[in-house]
């Protein structure tokens, strides 16, 4: 099988394609990664922080029927497959990008999906942090929104990072899976050439990389995280 | 001197349940400038609700307090003014883990006061001293012991100029040998005039700090005496029984 995989024509033709194709895959991966994964973090982090705020016994309780909307439509997006989200998506992303394949159409689903997996993410960071703080905040004559922002977000900082590795990874591997959708990136000449046209070699390359760049997402994440950390060492 | 007639705390009719249970059962107080007030009780006398209570930290169930004659209980932006007024200390220091202790003193001066940086912090500095921690001002609290943690907790309580502190069983949570130089530092502010109420369970300290004793029981006030008074002759036989508990307690060990 290995004989036959690495044949002299085969690993010409692969050389070839990876030189021309492989550089633009990237950047594309890459930068709708970055990019979706912040647009889910604009749209995420506010509602994660309003899910723990807006509790019964939060800093700034909300109505309770606001809440429960707010956790419905979150459990409901998170709970439609990318794939099947992307495509019941796609008159929003037509009307916003103007078109449904490409590369930055691709954002719009990818947004879609994971801000609420971020508002999560961002819930469970802030619900972390010791109630006994919230208090000293309070008893010291804090505001809520002065305890949202001097006290709930600075304090779970390395918790806030981990989470959003968390997150970029996720977005990245819907990013690949975009590519069966006419998604851009490594995902698309994985399948393109790898599943469609029976270039293992290809194939095997994008998926060397794609993990290569969870390898480097995870690594920075991780490093920041531990950094920040002051409760530590 | 007329200021010491000034009534800073007063408490009245305080009313505190949870579901069924009574914690605090019209509990009347009054504390005037100057004072050190120590509450004493068993676990459970309602006496950590009770300063939750004066702090706004709890719903009250009835009654009033008043701090300087203002209403703590009406809630909202008048509670957050308040608040600023009562410094609150409590037995697990509280610090932020991820700022350290120049900035744990300054934050709330500065966003909530509104203060320049540079003044609070001159403020902070000059506390940081007055209970020898000055050097330790870049470090973070992990890098801290418990005693030098609940120091740093004082001084940022005092950073905000109250007219009032409250002490929540502060040493509690101290290895022995830490616990002197805390309530060292609570002594030389109870000398310097601040007001305090202080709920501990250092009969010692109590009696060496305290101008009255406040005993609780089941969410009522039994005993209110000048603290002398308290410990050589207690009213009731609750109080007695209690002070009694501490003598075996040191006859034993």
């Amino acid at each position: 099988m290995f004989e036959d995989l690495f044949a002299p024509d085969k690993v010409e033709e692969a050389r070839l394609i990876i030189q021309t194709q492989f550089p633009t895959a990237i950047w594309e991966t890459v930068y709708v990664t970055i990019l979706s994964t912040l647009f889910a973090i604009v749209i995420g982090l506010p509602l994660g922080v309003l899910l723990v705020t807006g509790d019964k016994n939060g800093v700034l309780p909300l109505p309770r029927w606001l809440m429960q909307t707010l956790n419905v439509i979150i459990n409901l997006l998170r709970s439609v497959p990318f794939l099947i989200l992307m495509i019941m998506v796609f008159p929003l992303t037509r009307a916003i990008v103007g078109t449904v394949v490409g590369t930055t159409a691709t954002i719009v689903p990818l947004v879609i999906a994971a801000f609420p997996f971020v508002a999560r993410l961002t819930e469970s960071s802030l619900r972390e942090v010791n109630p006994n703080l919230i208090e000293m905040a309070q008893s010291m004559g804090a505001s809520p929104v002065q305890i949202i922002t001097k006290v709930m977000i600075p304090e779970s900082v390395p918790s806030l990072l981990s989470n959003a590795t968390i997150a970029i990874t996720t977005v990245l591997g819907y990013s690949a899976m975009s590519g069966i959708l006419g998604g851009g990136g490594l995902g698309k000449i994985a399948i393109n050439y790898g599943y469609y046209r029976y270039k293992d070699l290809i194939m095997i390359a994008a998926v060397i990389l794609l993990i290569v760049l969870v390898q480097v997402f995870q690594t920075v994440g991780t490093k920041l995280a531990v950094s920040t950390d002051k409760r530590l060492k | 001197m007329a200021t010491e007639n000034t009534i800073q705390l007063e408490v009245s009719g305080l009313r505190k349940t949870f579901g069924n249970d009574i914690i605090l059962n019209g509990v009347d107080l009054t504390v005037r400038k100057g004072e050190v007030v120590v509450i004493l009780g068993s676990s459970g006398c309602g006496k950590s609700t009770l300063l939750r209570c004066i702090n706004g930290l709890e719903p009250t169930d009835g009654g009033s307090i008043r701090i300087d004659g203002e209403e703590v209980t009406s809630g909202g932006r008048n509670l957050t003014q308040l608040r600023q007024k009562i410094g609150m200390v409590f037995q697990s220091y509280d610090l932020f883990p991820h700022k350290n202790i120049l900035d744990n003193v300054t934050l709330a001066p500065v966003k909530v006061q509104k203060r320049t940086k540079d003044d609070a912090r001159e403020e902070a500095e000059q506390l940081l001293r007055r209970v020898g921690l000055w050097e330790k001002r870049k470090a973070y609290p992990r890098e801290l012991s418990g005693g030098q943690k609940q120091r740093v907790a004082i001084v940022r309580a005092l950073c905000m100029n109250p007219e009032i502190m409250l002490f929540d069983e502060v040493t509690a949570a101290l290895d022995p040998e830490m616990v002197r130089e805390v309530l060292d530092v609570m002594l030389e502010l109870a000398e310097g005039g601040m007001t305090m109420l202080i709920v501990t369970h250092e009969m010692q300290f109590a009696r060496a700090v305290a101008d009255r004793i406040v005993f609780l029981d089941e969410g009522k006030i039994l005993e209110n005496l000048p603290a002398e008074t308290f410990f050589t002759n207690p009213k009731t036989q609750r109080a007695k029984d209690f002070l009694q508990t501490f003598e075996f307690r040191k006859e034993t060990s």
